[in-house]
């Protein structure tokens, strides 16, 4: 008996042949790192993705599995230098060598950057990134909504900074998975649940219980403490991001190491380095904030005294204002009064024989005014402005000449 | 009305006590007004005490808060 294959009557398939060419790749070859040029990429619609990885002389055809691509941040591109781990097999189908890639890592920051730049992209031609979005946090929050691991450093820290700061301010977690492959859609839905809570509290919703409607938040952390950069990834997450910049309070983002900036930091109205920095800027210090309205206190009690002083001296200067006018007008009738005086004086008897007339009075002491007044031999007073004048009438004639007056 | 809320009223009224137009008699109305806003400010600050509490969904949109 001859063994397998070894004469035209004991040939073996050719499956046969391929299957034993695959157990003993398999076995000779174990799982190992490759290092290659991406070449001729596609991805299949059913989500795997093929290439060669190539160097000058030499190539290898590829895949990754979709399972495996859902855990990398974004596809190579052509002609990138890649580090891929993985199997080396036979496809026995076709015959062909295959290497099964489940870890594939750029060099430099090459895949991350790539992916953390396209991400960039699309959110900032949507003009999620644009600092006029930027909303102001409230300055005296009452309660803060962090969204972050139940567990983690990061809410420990936010809660003894919270507390530190202000003991009135409550703090509401909504718990969260910050890192491996359920962190983007569980920081989504969080922000899901947060958005929901926030528009039952507003509309009055009998779905929102009265302890939960009273704790409503008027800003949100999102955040976790420092990590690798696989492990921060969740917020460089485009779905993150969205539900991010979609949130209906204002945002705090403070994601690991003050030199990781991230995606989430980028949406978030503000961008904090730690999770304990956010809570720093998220809420003010009790005793500066009851100064403050001491100060307030202040100003007011200054402000009104300055009022009633100056109150007070508007009234004087008032006071004094009518006494000049009343003065004035007291000077006013004064001078009135003397030119009346003037005017007067002006029309007195006196005044007229000032001017050169003299008066007739006879001796009963009455004016003696018209020509029948005289007798003739009688006597009688002429006035003079300067003295008197005894005269006697020697003749009436009807016939004297006009007075001229003599000035 | 909310603290912030109060506190912009606390700066308008004490923008508005500056000015040398305000009638004396509008101005005590102000101060008092300040006052009055003041001593809610104080009081909420004194009485506020913060919790600690994780939101909960009990049931699609029915929120709770719990310890």
């Amino acid at each position: 008996m001859l063994a397998p294959g070894e004469s035209p009557d004991s040939a073996i398939s050719v499956l046969e042949l391929n299957e034993a060419a695959k157990a003993i790749i398999e076995g000779a070859i174990q799982r190992l790192w490759v290092k290659g040029e991406i070449s001729n990429f596609t991805k299949h619609r059913n989500g795997h993705w093929y290439f060669s990885l190539k160097d000058a002389s030499a190539q290898l055809p590829c895949v990754i599995w979709s399972r495996d691509v859902r855990r990398l941040p974004t596809a190579p591109t052509e002609g990138m230098t890649v580090m891929a781990r993985g199997q080396l097999t036979v496809y026995p189908a076709q015959g062909k060598m295959q290497f099964m890639i489940d870890a594939l890592e750029a060099e430099g920051e090459g895949l991350w950057k790539k992916a953390f730049d396209e991400t960039k992209a699309r959110l900032t031609k949507d003009g999620l990134t644009d600092p006029s979005r930027k909303r102001r946090l409230p300055r005296f929050p009452r309660t803060v909504a962090v969204i972050t691991s139940p567990d983690g450093a990061a809410l420990r820290d936010i809660i003894a900074v919270v507390r530190r700061r202000h003991p009135g301010v409550s703090v509401v977690v909504i718990p969260a998975a910050v890192q491996g492959e359920t962190a983007p859609d569980s920081l989504v839905w969080a922000l899901d649940r947060l958005s929901r809570w926030v528009a039952g509290s507003v509309s009055d919703s009998p779905m929102v219980s009265e302890a939960a409607r009273a704790l409503v938040p008027d800003l949100l952390i999102i955040g976790r403490g420092g990590g690798s950069r696989e492990d921060l990834w969740a917020f460089n997450d485009e779905r993150v991001a969205r539900a991010i910049a979609a949130c209906p309070i204002p945002t705090i983002s403070a994601v690991g190491h003050e030199t990781d900036v991230t995606i989430a930091d980028l949406v978030a109205d503000l961008r904090a380095a730690t999770p304990s920095v956010a809570a720093e800027s998220a809420v003010p210090v009790l005793v500066e904030v009851q100064q403050m309205l001491r100060n307030v206190a202040g100003m007011l009690t200054d402000a009104l005294e300055d009022q009633v002083a100056h109150g007070a001296r508007e009234l004087r200067q008032r006071a004094d204002g009518l006494a000049m006018r009343a003065g004035r007008v007291v000077e006013r009738r004064r001078a009135r009064v003397q030119q009346l005086a003037g005017r007067i004086e002006a029309l007195s008897p006196v005044a007229v024989l000032a001017r050169g007339f003299s008066v007739a009075r006879g001796a009963d002491g009455g004016t003696l005014g018209r020509r029948a007044a005289f007798t003739i031999g009688d006597t009688f007073d002429l006035l003079l402005h300067d003295g008197r004048v005894r005269a006697r009438t020697e003749s009436v004639h009807d016939d004297a000449p006009h007075l001229r007056e003599t000035p | 009305m909310t603290f912030e809320q109060t506190l912009m009223r606390l700066d308008e009224i004490a923008v508005a006590l500056d000015r040398d137009d305000v009638p004396l008699e509008r101005a005590l109305a102000l101060f008092e007004e300040g006052i009055a806003k003041l001593r809610e400010a104080s009081s909420e600050l004194a009485t506020a005490e913060g919790k600690v509490k994780t939101l909960v969904e009990e049931a699609e949109g029915v929120f709770e808060v719990r310890e």
